[in-house]
């Protein structure tokens, strides 16, 4: 559990992070912000649903308010994860330690730290954010600098980059554990649900994924309670 | 825009998302015993993620068609252990191809 090791997981990470925030730079630019102020807003959020949200928010000059809820209940599920990556990680993890790393614990930052066995330490974890970080800055500097000179098709096709990630992540887990296919298989129906069924179309995304993740783990938590002295056990 | 403008919202967003992730994190020190909970916590990373991911895969490239193809490609490479990188590169060619042939 070394930084050299959190290094070459976070690659992926990083490289993955390049093409959505050179989508979020591009975009930035189009609605009216500078190169600069792209990468400030990046370099200070470190989070994707939550720029593109505010992106469109900022230029149409809603009120404080209103962009801070907005924030709130997209980014909500980070409480979720930070909440589950406390009981992953060992004494190294000091209350400051906390802090500063709390600052880069990205969906899938926590997703691939939650994958290691047993906890995790301060090194491994400043090496997991180190290239996310620096691919999420770089990336949307490219975008907003050069974005509108790539051709439409490609910048399209680089907007799934993330889902395959994420996909990457769940099936792995998914295929030597029945519970693990279960709570996948379900949250993404019932994210499906709550984005088709008539009356429910006005429920935010950031929302939805809050209520599908607690929905479905909790069902999955009673069905399927994991092992706890088995998880004890696995501390180095 | 100018900074002037732009500051006070950016410095909201950024410190409401900061103070979400940093809270949790910071303040519960203990180890957790309650076994539900500590069930519930293990599935959240999944539930997330695959609630992240469908439906809004579909609509990422503007393209239904597409965005099935990315799923299709990432779920095989993903079901043979492929690295993050190689499955999210490989989504996004597969994207690239449908949307090429105009699907």
């Amino acid at each position: 559990m070394t930084f050299r090791k959190g290094l070459r997981d976070g690659l992926p990470i990083g490289l993955g992070y390049l093409s959505v925030s050179f989508a979020f730079g591009m975009m930035a630019v189009r609605a009216g912000f500078t190169v600069a102020q792209a990468v400030f807003i990046s370099a200070t959020n470190v989070t994707s649903a939550g720029q593109f949200a505010g992106l469109t928010l900022i230029s149409a000059g809603a009120s404080m308010y209103e962009l801070g809820l907005t924030q709130f209940v997209i980014n909500l599920r980070y409480a979720l994860m930070s909440l589950s990556l406390s009981q992953k990680l060992d004494n190294s993890m000091t209350t400051l330690h906390r802090m500063l790393f709390a600052f880069c614990n990205t969906d899938e930052v926590f997703a691939v730290a939650s994958g290691q066995k047993g906890l995790v330490g301060r090194r491994y974890l400043y090496g997991l954010i180190t290239l996310p970080i620096a691919g999420w800055v770089l990336g949307t500097l490219l975008g907003a600098a050069a974005g509108t000179l790539l051709p439409e098709l490609i910048i399209n096709a680089l907007g799934v980059a993330i889902y395959g990630m994420f996909i990457a992540i769940v099936i792995p887990p998914a295929k030597n554990d029945r519970a693990v296919r279960v709570a996948a298989v379900a949250a993404a129906a019932l994210s499906c649900v709550l984005y088709y069924a008539p009356g429910l179309k006005n429920i935010s995304s950031g929302f939805s994924i809050i209520i599908c993740a607690v929905a479905v783990s909790a069902f999955c938590a009673w069905r399927f309670p994991i092992r706890v002295d088995e998880k004890e056990d696995a501390a180095p | 825009m100018t900074w002037r403008y732009i500051l006070p919202y950016v410095l909201v967003m950024a410190g409401v998302t900061y103070l979400i992730r940093m809270l949790p994190l910071a303040a519960l020190r203990k180890r957790i015993k309650n076994r539900f909970f500590l069930s519930l916590l293990y599935y959240v990373p999944y539930a997330v993620l695959s609630a992240m991911t469908f439906p809004a895969v579909f609509y990422a490239t503007g393209s239904v068609l597409a965005g099935g193809a990315a799923v299709a490609v990432a779920l095989v490479l993903a079901w043979k252990e492929q690295s993050l990188l190689t499955v999210a590169v490989a989504a996004s060619v597969g994207a690239l191809i449908v949307l090429a042939i105009g699907g």
